[in-house]
């Protein structure tokens, strides 16, 4: 039986060879190494849960009035797009369901990448021959928020109107073409005609999907064809991969994995309430409300955006670049310029311009590891401060007050994390060469009062 | 030899190579090494995969069952704990029913000399017959470059990409009535201080960036408006721009807490970056992010009471671009 399977593959593709290839491919083994498969796994329900989506929604602002079962909303003055979206939630049996779960998918998609950034940040898996596959991962995580933004963003509830108003001010803010570009965007000022919604629309089913599909293609083949990297080991060295093959060791693993990635994934859209857009209202432009957050990827930008003390750069009574560059364009674009640009620093830095395929423990690059922990800090705070408002409103803090504190702790603490993660990675070396040097030095004592006894 | 002789031979040789055929009984060598059975995990993979079944059926029976409560939660449920337990049972397999080699090979050579130099050569021999390589190559160039702007031309359609003007518009001209969300006039004597209105333009598109204005009135006593806005507050009534200068949310929140502690002046609040304008003296940023102050509508009051617009706003609306001027919203 599995042989007639077999023999009628091969005889119509000659891809035994390859297939039987592809079966003993070697997978090392180290749970970190999973972050990444998470993310596919999370993709491709994405993708599963985002055409059934599809099928509902109207992308389409043409008004309409609500006469649906929400009490809240009837009567009110909604688009098309809106309402289908809160009919996906009430009228569609298992709407709300694949709704739901479509959302957290992308939550979970993006905090995998993201974890799966970091590995291979500390870890400096990054480098030759890894840097393709690292700068086009990085691409990925890009076109991942921007995917996620414009998911959120086409429903046309309150939250994602004004989320959208966020994105027209950066894009406007953009030195020399700012206008031009919300121009070209939006065909004209905010919030646009028809046009906008339906390019937000096709951006957001196909342009990206269709781009983040093809990285992923391309990010796989290249891990293939270089395979994976490992952690140095008994028997694992530069030149001699060691691990589990794909069948049947590494199948059952994998497939566990994605298993759990969906049930995790339908479980969430279940029982936790995700985005209720119902709760939120429609949008109109002179609607707003307080308290008001973004999907949590979002967060290190509101935060920058209310970070950023007030002004704009000007020129007398002529504006250059408005303060909405600073955070909204300048902060991103530092963070990715330095992931982008640190396995080229990393290089010229130290002049390791080898090939690598054993991994670093992050304690072996006191260096690498404390400014990476910097970094992350310095997101990390930025991120935190996104949240000032809803520590206001649980806590009583005063927002103002909170603002000038991370104003100042977002540069501090990050030079108190460099400092202090070189110290810890130099003292833990020390400690380890110190008990290796013992333990050699009681190896060779037992040797050497042996032929006394 | 003769032609029978060649064909006795031919047959001795297909008779001999069929008499030799390799033994069927020799037993394969095993590519993956054995394991021993283990009965119990076999049986608890069938029970989850039961439970996966059952799970999994339940589904359509919730689907179709209308009377059954919170829909959501139990498809979630029955869905979600189906994965699980297929999980479960993938995760089984792995550890317990299949034998987990750990195997080595060699990593890929780092790179293969001979075929780099072999593209190389292939490459350089084909161009061989080119004389003259650089004109080639520029007016290939130029060929590519003139069609790459040609196919991207029609993206200019996108938008009026060089005309910035559409930007400054606002609906606002002087003697246009302010109404409220259903569409009344405003009346004067309508506006109360300790809270804040929207108004809309009367008879225009509210869903533009210039339409929508914030008023609140204050006593006129605390009013320190910029020079030149001497009469665009008639009994204190205040309006502005609803959209904020920095990044384009409604401004949404008063703050003039009617309790202790009180702030020291009243304040409209953008609550999605907290820019804080001060409407007692033309919208200046106390705090927050915003760069410019909130543009301010002068107002008049007509011979019935109504609130009506006394010219455009003290500056453009909505979001500054690179090289907007601070005066400029037209109607």
């Amino acid at each position: 039986m599995i042989r007639r399977l077999v023999r009628f593959v091969d005889e119509r593709s000659a891809s035994a060879p390859l297939v039987k290839k592809t079966l003993r491919y070697l997978f090392p083994d180290h749970w970190t190494f999973l972050l990444g498969e998470v993310a596919l796994y999370c993709f491709v329900i994405l993708v599963a849960t985002g055409t059934y989506l599809t099928f509902f929604f109207e992308p389409s602002i043409a008004h309409a009035t609500y006469a649906g079962s929400v009490e809240q909303l009837r009567g009110l003055d909604v688009s098309r797009a809106y309402k289908s979206a809160v009919d996906i939630s009430f009228k569609v049996k298992a709407g709300l369901l694949i709704r739901q779960t479509h959302h957290w998918a992308a939550d979970v998609f993006v905090a995998a990448i993201i974890l799966h950034l970091l590995r291979i940040f500390f870890t400096g898996a990054f480098r030759k021959p890894r840097d393709l596959t690292y700068y086009i991962g990085l691409t990925m995580l890009v076109l991942a928020l921007l995917e996620g933004y414009l998911g959120y963003s086409m429903i046309d509830d309150l939250l994602s109107g004004m989320g959208l108003a966020i994105g027209y001010s950066v894009l406007m803010s953009v030195p020399f073409v700012g206008a031009n570009l919300a121009a070209l965007v939006w065909g004209g000022p905010f919030p646009g005609k028809q046009a906008s919604e339906s390019r937000l629309y096709v951006a957001h089913v196909l342009i990206f999907p269709v781009a983040i599909g093809a990285l992923i293609g391309l990010h796989l083949l290249l891990v293939a064809a270089r395979h994976h990297t490992q952690f140095r080991g008994r028997r694992k060295t530069q030149r001699k991969v060691v691990g589990v093959p794909a069948f049947p060791g590494q199948t059952p693993r994998s497939l566990g994995l994605a298993l759990a990635v969906a049930a995790v994934l339908f479980l969430l859209g279940g029982l936790v309430q995700v985005n209720p857009i119902w709760l939120w209202g429609p949008y109109h432009i002179a609607s707003g409300t307080n308290g008001a957050q973004p999907d949590w990827y979002l967060g290190w930008l509101i935060g920058a955006l209310r970070l950023v003390p007030g002004f704009d750069w000007t020129i007398g009574r002529y504006t250059l670049v408005p303060n909405a560059f600073w955070g909204g364009v300048l902060f991103p674009g530092i963070v990715f310029m330095f992931l982008f640009l640190w396995p080229w620093a990393e290089r010229r830095a130290t002049g390791d311009r080898a090939f690598h395929n054993l991994l670093d423990r992050p304690r072996d690059r006191p260096w690498r590891t404390a400014i990476g922990a910097a970094m992350f800090a310095w997101v990390f705070l930025i991120f935190i401060a996104g949240a000032a408002d809803r520590v206001y409103v649980l806590f009583g803090i005063s927002y103002q007050a909170q603002i000038w504190v991370f104003r100042v702790v977002v540069w501090v603490v990050p030079i108190a994390a460099l400092l202090l993660t070189k110290r810890l990675c130099d003292e833990l070396r020390a400690r380890e060469e110190l008990q290796s040097r013992r333990s050699q030095a009681e190896h060779e004592a037992a040797l050497a009062s042996e032929p006394a006894a | 030899m003769s032609g029978i002789g060649r064909w006795v031979a031919a047959g001795l040789v297909l008779l001999l190579g069929r008499l030799r055929r390799r033994p069927v009984l020799e037993p394969r060598e095993r590519i993956v090494p054995p394991g021993t059975a283990d009965r119990r995990a076999e049986w608890i993979l069938v029970l989850l995969f039961v439970l996966a079944a059952l799970s999994a059926a339940a589904f359509p029976v919730v689907y179709a069952v209308d009377a059954i409560p919170h829909q959501t939660q139990f498809l979630g449920l029955s869905l979600g704990l189906a994965f699980a337990f297929l999980a479960a049972a993938s995760v089984l397999i792995g550890k317990r029913l299949i034998v987990t080699e750990e195997l080595e090979e060699d990593y890929p050579p780092p790179e293969h000399p001979v075929e780099q130099e072999e593209i190389e050569q292939l490459v350089e021999e084909s161009g061989d017959r080119f004389t003259r390589k650089r004109l080639i190559a520029i007016s290939a160039g130029a060929a590519g470059a003139a069609l790459g702007v040609a196919m991207i031309t029609p993206a200019a359609s996108l938008g009026p990409v060089f005309d910035v003007s559409p930007f400054f518009q606002t609906p606002w001209r002087r003697g246009r009535r302010l109404v409220d969300e259903s569409g009344k006039p405003f009346r004067a004597t309508d506006v109360f201080e300790e809270t804040f209105y929207t108004a809309f333009p009367e008879g225009a598109d509210r869903e533009q960036l210039g339409a929508p204005l914030v008023v609140v009135r204050l006593s006129p006593g605390q009013l320190d408006l910029p020079d030149g806005r001497g009469g665009w507050a008639p009994g204190g009534i205040l309006a502005y721009s609803k959209i904020c200068t920095h990044a384009g949310c409604a401004v949404a929140l008063y703050r003039k807490p009617l309790f202790p502690p009180t702030e020291p002046r009243p304040a409209l609040v953008c609550p999605c970056h907290y820019s804080t304008f001060d409407p007692a003296r033309g919208g200046k940023v106390l705090f927050g992010p915003a760069g410019r102050p909130l543009p301010q509508l002068p107002l008049a009051i007509d011979a019935d009471g109504n609130l009506r617009a006394a010219g455009n706003f003290s500056g453009a609306i909505g979001p500054a671009w690179w090289g907007v001027r601070n005066r400029g919203a037209h109607s």
